[in-house]
């Protein structure tokens, strides 16, 4: 493994961001080109990804390679210089596999989906930036450069969902993202400030030897770790959107569904799980991995919750993810790091490819996204509805597909930390199943309820759509088998073995009955989903108090909004604008003109046109001048 | 002669030229105390160079002379030609420079 297969790998989608960003008046009429080099560009990092994870499996040691000095700080002793380096290992390679292999499909279905639209080069330019910041996020090996890849991220993610700008909703869920992440950041900021403060460098084979080493212990103690490892948790949830910071996601939505796939289900929003998996070294001397497990776990659970009355299919998978990342944050929490990041994988598979299968949806449907105006759309689209299906299946945790792999892992996990987080997380599992398929049977099954106008357009997406769907459902069914046969000591955990330090919780309990007692939970879910909705659809009003507080979410959005977003809009519009803008710093500047003004209108009753008088006043002058001097000095 | 009799005439003669100047209000004759005022310095430098014996003063009487002279061409010209403009030459009257 070299540095040129890196380099080739992170440039090949700034390359193609670039011929799309700077030639794209060019290649608007030619949607083929234009979607061909965005796709092709991720193809040449995935098949880099692919040499890469080859190579690390075949036993060739972690890549740890600087390019060149970025900063340089040259303060004699204090000297600090952070640098431009790849830190490849088992870890690096997982995430990009996944971000290239699932980017590159999604950019595939991405050139049916957004035929004829009017920012289609604009679309693919931002989606490779996208992939290439996310790349920078995953390769870096120090904590500055995947921060650098952090924001740029976050960047891509703003710009996509208001990919429509025109529309308002767009534009707002856009900047909703982008400040809701702006705390998160800050709190990752803070977070490396600590961690340089107290290592003098970001890093992260340095800080994680160091930390390591008694010495630091002795001189710092773990307390240092702790806020460190807490602050950079802030970030975690800003990105990962967990408690209190979700709210972004589900607005998220508003963006093209293939970029609510890419960046709001499969890779972005996962980066604070890699975030946390890379620093275990730290999380586990801290001993804060607890705290992380349990904003997980109620994550998870609140946003199920939230999932079961809703009835835009898009909400419904956000809120979906946003509980799914609840349970990656258990495992990473708990200790369990290979288990969150198998479960990241897993996930990014079957949401990737439900996100996909509900553009199709919403592709046949012309952008109706209400599943109360479906039903029974299984006979019209049979591919979009068999590979939803996969993915329900494997996220409900339906037994030996993906979910089920990975869920159960974790699950088992926090049962050795935790009973009280493992029963959560179960309830959690009961009530994906429950969300999911009610989502599917009154989407695919019983009467139509399609407007006719509708229906006579329904029909199966095209080939360039299905086939990334198709493929993708393969993995979404098998991958946890593959990886994930035998637990704790499966193939998955071997691979990433040499990454993550050893797990300090022990597996305890028969691993089968854990296996048994999730599969049982997840069919009892998809069970009594059917008995409620297989026949009728959701009723238009909330039947009861507890089913209107969660068809309205909580109130969340309200009381932040009249908590945060009032208070503050209300104290800039009075106080910053009225008082100090308006008030001070406009008093100031008109104060002074005043006061000038006044002295001058003052001064100008001298000037009398009168030249005499001009002359009276300078022998007066004169004459003060001479009795000074002569009688006086 | 003692020099201060020459000293006490030339301020005298300056005095009334200051006076006038601060007082008349005919431009003509402003001018006319002007030149009161700048002949009053003439005799006072003569005094004071004979007392000295030695010409600086009166060499600069010459000068004194010069720049007089210069001074009433241009200055009676500028009243001959406000004159034209305004019908009177009274400087209460010329006012119309003020603030």
């Amino acid at each position: 493994m070299s540095k040129e297969l890196i380099i080739v790998l992170l440039a090949a989608p700034l390359v193609g961001f670039l011929i799309n960003g700077l030639f794209g008046k060019w290649l608007k009429g030619n949607e083929k080109l234009s979607g061909g080099i965005g796709a092709f560009a991720v193809l040449v990092s995935f098949v880099c990804s692919i040499i890469v994870f080859l190579r690390l499996n075949g036993g060739a040691a972690p890549l740890e390679a600087k390019l060149y000095d970025w900063i340089i700080g040259d303060f004699g002793d204090d000297s600090f210089a952070f640098n431009i380096g790849f830190h490849v290992d088992a870890l690096t390679a997982v995430m990009l596999l996944v971000i290239t292999g699932v980017g590159f499909l999604i950019h595939v279905y991405s050139i049916g989906y957004m035929h004829g639209d009017e920012g289609y080069t604009r679309y693919f330019a931002y989606l490779n930036l996208f992939v290439f910041a996310m790349l920078i996020l995953v390769l870096g090996n120090n904590y500055l450069m995947m921060f650098v890849g952090w924001e740029g991220v976050g960047l891509c993610s703003y710009l996509l969902i208001g990919f429509w700008y025109e529309k308002q909703s767009a534009t707002d869920a856009g900047k909703k993202a982008f400040i809701v992440n702006r705390i998160g950041d800050f709190g990752f900021l803070l977070g490396m400030f600590t961690l340089f403060a107290a290592f003098g460098t970001l890093d992260f084979t340095a800080i994680f030897d160091a930390a390591e080493a008694d010495n630091f212990q002795k001189i710092f103690g773990a307390s240092t770790l702790v806020i460190a490892t807490l602050l950079l948790f802030v970030g975690a949830i800003g990105k990962s959107a967990q408690i209190p910071l979700y709210v972004w996601l589900p607005d998220a939505m508003e963006g093209p569904t293939p970029v609510s796939a890419l960046i709001h289900a499969a890779t972005m929003v996962t980066a604070g799980v890699y975030m946390i998996a890379r620093s275990a070294v730290l999380y586990n001397i801290a001993h804060t991995g607890e705290i992380v497990a349990w904003i997980g776990v109620l994550t998870a659970f609140f946003a199920a919750t939230i999932a079961l009355t809703q009835n835009d299919i898009k909400r419904i998978l956000a809120y979906s993810t946003v509980s799914q990342l609840g349970y990656m944050f258990v495992g990473v929490g708990v200790g369990a790091y290979a288990s969150g990041i198998f479960h990241l994988v897993t996930h990014a598979f079957f949401k990737g490819l439900m996100f996909l299968t509900a553009g199709s949806v919403m592709h046949a449907m012309a952008n109706e996204l209400d599943m109360r105006k479906m039903g029974g759309l299984k006979s019209k689209m049979p591919i979009t509805h068999w590979t939803f299906l996969v993915g329900a299946l494997a996220i409900a945790g339906f037994p030996f597909l993906s979910g089920f792999w990975s869920k159960d892992e974790i699950l088992h996990s926090a049962w050795g930390s935790s009973p009280l987080i493992y029963v959560i997380g179960l309830i959690t599992a009961f009530l994906t199943a429950f969300y999911m398929f009610r989502l599917i049977f009154v989407t695919f099954y019983g009467e139509s309820r399609v407007e006719p106008e509708v229906a006579s357009h329904l029909h199966e997406s095209p080939s360039v759509m299905w086939v990334p769907l198709a493929i993708l459902a393969i993995p979404s069914a098998l991958i946890g088998l593959l990886l994930g046969w035998g637990g704790h000591d499966s193939w998955f955990h071997h691979f990433t073995k040499s990454v993550f330090p050893e797990a300090h919780h022990d597996a305890s309990g028969n691993v089968i009955l854990f296996m048994v007692i999730s599969s049982v939970v997840g069919l009892a879910g998809i069970a009594f989903a059917w008995t409620r909705y297989s026949k009728r659809a959701p009723s238009d009003e909330p039947t009861s108090a507890i089913h209107r507080l969660l068809a309205n979410k909580y109130y969340i959005d309200e009381a932040y909004n009249a908590l945060i977003v009032q208070p503050i809009k209300n104290g800039s519009h009075f106080l910053l604008w009225k008082l100090v803008d308006n008030g001070i710093i406009d008093g100031i500047v008109n104060g002074v003109a005043a006061i000038v003004r006044f002295i001058g209108g003052l001064l100008r009753r001298f000037q009398t046109g009168v030249v005499q008088a001009y002359i009276v006043s300078m022998v007066l002058g004169i004459v003060i001048f001479l009795a000074y001097y002569l009688f006086f000095t | 002669m003692a020099l201060e009799y020459y000293l006490v005439l030339s301020a005298l003669l300056f005095t009334i030229g200051v006076i006038g100047v601060l007082v008349r209000r005919n431009a003509i004759i402003i001018f006319m105390c002007i030149e009161l005022m700048l002949n009053a310095a003439n005799l006072a430098f003569v005094a004071i160079s004979r007392n000295l014996g030695e010409t600086n003063g009166q060499v600069f009487v010459f000068f004194v002379m010069a720049v007089a002279a210069a001074e009433v061409a241009i200055g009676l010209a500028i009243i001959v030609s406000v004159f034209k403009h305004r019908q009177t030459i009274n400087v209460d009257e010329i006012n119309s420079l003020k603030g």
